[in-house]
């Protein structure tokens, strides 16, 4: 009896290890790419291809980051970075104030018409980007607005269907009863809005923000459509850019990229939780 | 108590009231899109029978862009079939392993949520130009993914972005790596699946295999369905991978249907044949997802319905 209990015992440890191995490995494996491109970044120029497949540099440098910092045509990647700063602030907070308006009008009023503007907003989710690209830029050609940030963050002050969804669902969550008790109490929609259903969803909020800002610290397609000058080139541009003009300097290539992906990262680490959240309520509609 | 001595709000007021507030709250959604969504939409529409080069005003030529499409632009059915073959290779793996993953990780250990992270930060920054950057110099002929397969004594000299062969599959790997949120969707949606159901099915005695077939995959359906149908739309649409990383290359075979219209609409300013581009992707895509949709009658199970 002891003894057949302990074989089970020993059987479940096993099989316990070989699952933790194996997961061990695979997320190895899948990091792999980014920890090469970390640890590329430290390598001599000499060593990031001769010495490729290790993780840990045999000779330890920081002077791609000093090299590529420098940046090209006048400006450090320090430009660089303050403009995709500023692009993905405004977007974000754009995102996140027109998105939880529209979300709850959508989701607390009954108003006439709602069913057909909720139905046009999960069509305009499921619309490919592309069809719009070149009209969009004709219209904001035709605006003035070629060479400016404006194509890059006005359409953020609108709401975008995903988001409107996603804090919708959050405030579904949200019993009606508060709102009615409001109303007694001679509360508007705004000051129900305001004070009751805004405090509740900074959760949901946040993770609309963060999702914006690291979507708009990513766009390549806005920055090669609408921006012509290096001053005002965002990372991701620049970084194309910085590539194309020094080939050979595949270090300082990588110190930049490795810079680039920093506020991700750190991003991912603080919100890891609304992240998961966010991505998870994405389903939900089914 | 004050308040109560107000008088009460007629039926009809409160339903104009809700009406006013109903549009202010949405008003937002409304203008944008109307302006970035309905006017460029319906402009692309009419642009696609223009000659128009953004300088001078677009010219009506009815059908010619669409048959340039289909019959002289040779370019355009080759990156039709590039992003076809894109798309049904990328989109069945992708979700096929986030799927597996998912179904791994359900099961909670002290660990599952340091596993979550690696497997879903691939996804977050995998769109990124430091990413296509960095694909490229992976998958150099002396880049680190031949010097590991040297390591394990596996043919070491394959050009991957180089031969007409593998450039579209790197393309895809690229892709496929960053199935992270699709898992993340599927591992919500494994979660939400009561364990009264697998208990109930262990005590008559069903195995692993049975109850993933009799209850876990039926369950997943409704959430296969919304993956798939999302990874369709992004598929056709890629765009970054092939622009950074190929250009195209090597002999086009990686050149996406999104490269070549952006190619022809802003290098060789040909707008209103971009735009026929686009409604024509439109349409597929159309297609596609009512095909989806059609069918998923057949193979998406609601439990509403289903009990």
């Amino acid at each position: 009896m002891n003894e057949k209990l302990h074989s089970v015992s020993l059987r479940r440890n096993v099989g316990r290890a070989v699952y933790h191995t194996l997961m061990l490995l695979t997320s190895v494996a899948m990091l792999y790419p980014v920890l090469w491109m970390i640890a590329s970044s430290f390598k001599p120029n000499g060593e990031i291809f001769s010495n490729a497949t290790s993780l840990i540099p045999i000779e330890f440098t920081v002077q791609h980051y000093i090299d590529g910092w420098r940046g090209f045509g006048n400006y450090t990647f320090g430009t660089f970075f303050s403009n995709s700063l500023f692009v993905a602030v405004l977007s974000s907070v754009g995102m996140v104030f027109s998105s939880a308006v529209v979300a709850f009008g959508l989701a607390r009023i009954q108003f006439k018409g709602r069913q057909f503007w909720f139905v046009l907003m999960i069509i305009t989710m499921m619309l490919p980007g592309q069809v719009m690209m070149i009209p969009r830029f004709v219209l904001f050609n035709k605006m003035g607005w070629v060479g400016t940030y404006l194509p890059m963050i006005a359409p953020s002050f609108f709401g975008s269907g995903f988001n409107i969804f996603l804090i919708m669902q959050f405030i579904r969550g949200i019993p009606r009863d508060m709102d009615e008790a409001a109303t007694i109490d001679g509360c508007s929609w705004y000051g129900i809005f305001a004070k009751i259903i805004l405090p509740m969803i900074v959760p949901s909020l946040v993770t609309v923000g963060v999702l914006t800002f690291i979507g708009s610290w990513e766009d390549f397609m806005g920055a090669l459509l609408y921006l012509n000058k290096p001053a005002m080139y965002t990372v991701a541009y620049a970084l194309k850019m910085f590539n194309d003009s020094s080939q050979a300097d595949y270090g300082a290539t990588f110190a930049m990229s490795v810079l680039s992906l920093v506020p991700v990262l750190i991003l991912f680490f603080f919100f890891q939780k609304n992240l998961v959240e966010g991505i998870s309520i994405q389903g939900l509609k089914g | 108590m004050q308040k109560s001595l107000r008088p009460a709000r007629s039926l009809s007021s409160t339903m104009n009231l809700n009406n006013v507030a109903g549009y202010v709250f949405i008003l937002p959604f409304i203008i944008g899109l109307v302006v970035f969504t309905a006017i460029p939409f319906f402009t692309s529409l009419y642009l696609s029978f223009t000659d128009y080069n953004v300088l001078t005003p677009a010219k009506w030529v009815g059908l010619q862009n669409f048959r340039k499409m289909f019959f002289e632009d040779k370019l355009f059915w080759t990156s039709f079939k590039v992003t076809f073959k894109f798309a049904f290779i990328q989109v069945p793996i992708k979700l096929a392993v986030s799927l597996l993953v998912a179904l791994v990780l359900s099961r909670a250990t002290h660990l599952t949520g340091f596993y979550r992270s690696a497997f879903y930060i691939p996804s977050l920054m995998g769109g990124s130009v430091a990413i296509a950057l960095l694909w490229k110099q992976l998958f150099s002929p002396n880049g680190a993914i031949n010097q590991l397969l040297s390591v394990f004594g596996l043919p070491s000299n394959t050009r991957w972005l180089g031969d007409p062969n593998t450039a579209l599959g790197t393309l895809i790997a690229l892709g496929v790596w960053q199935f992270g949120s699709s898992m993340l969707i599927f591992l919500a949606a494994i979660k939400n699946i009561p364990a009264s159901y697998h208990e109930a099915a262990i005590v008559d005695g069903a195995g692993p295999v049975r109850r993933f077939f009799a209850i876990t995959l039926p369950m997943l359906t409704p959430i296969l369905f919304f993956n798939l149908v999302n990874q369709v739309i992004g598929a056709f649409q890629a765009f970054n991978s092939s622009y950074l990383i190929t250009q195209g290359k090597p002999l086009n075979t990686t050149l996406y249907y999104g490269v070549h219209l952006y190619n022809r609409a802003f290098n060789h300013y040909e707008m209103g044949y971009g735009c026929a581009m686009a409604w024509f992707m439109l349409l597929i895509i159309a297609f596609f997802t009512a095909l989806i949709f059609r069918s998923s009658s057949a193979w998406v199970y609601y439990e509403s319905e289903g009990k």
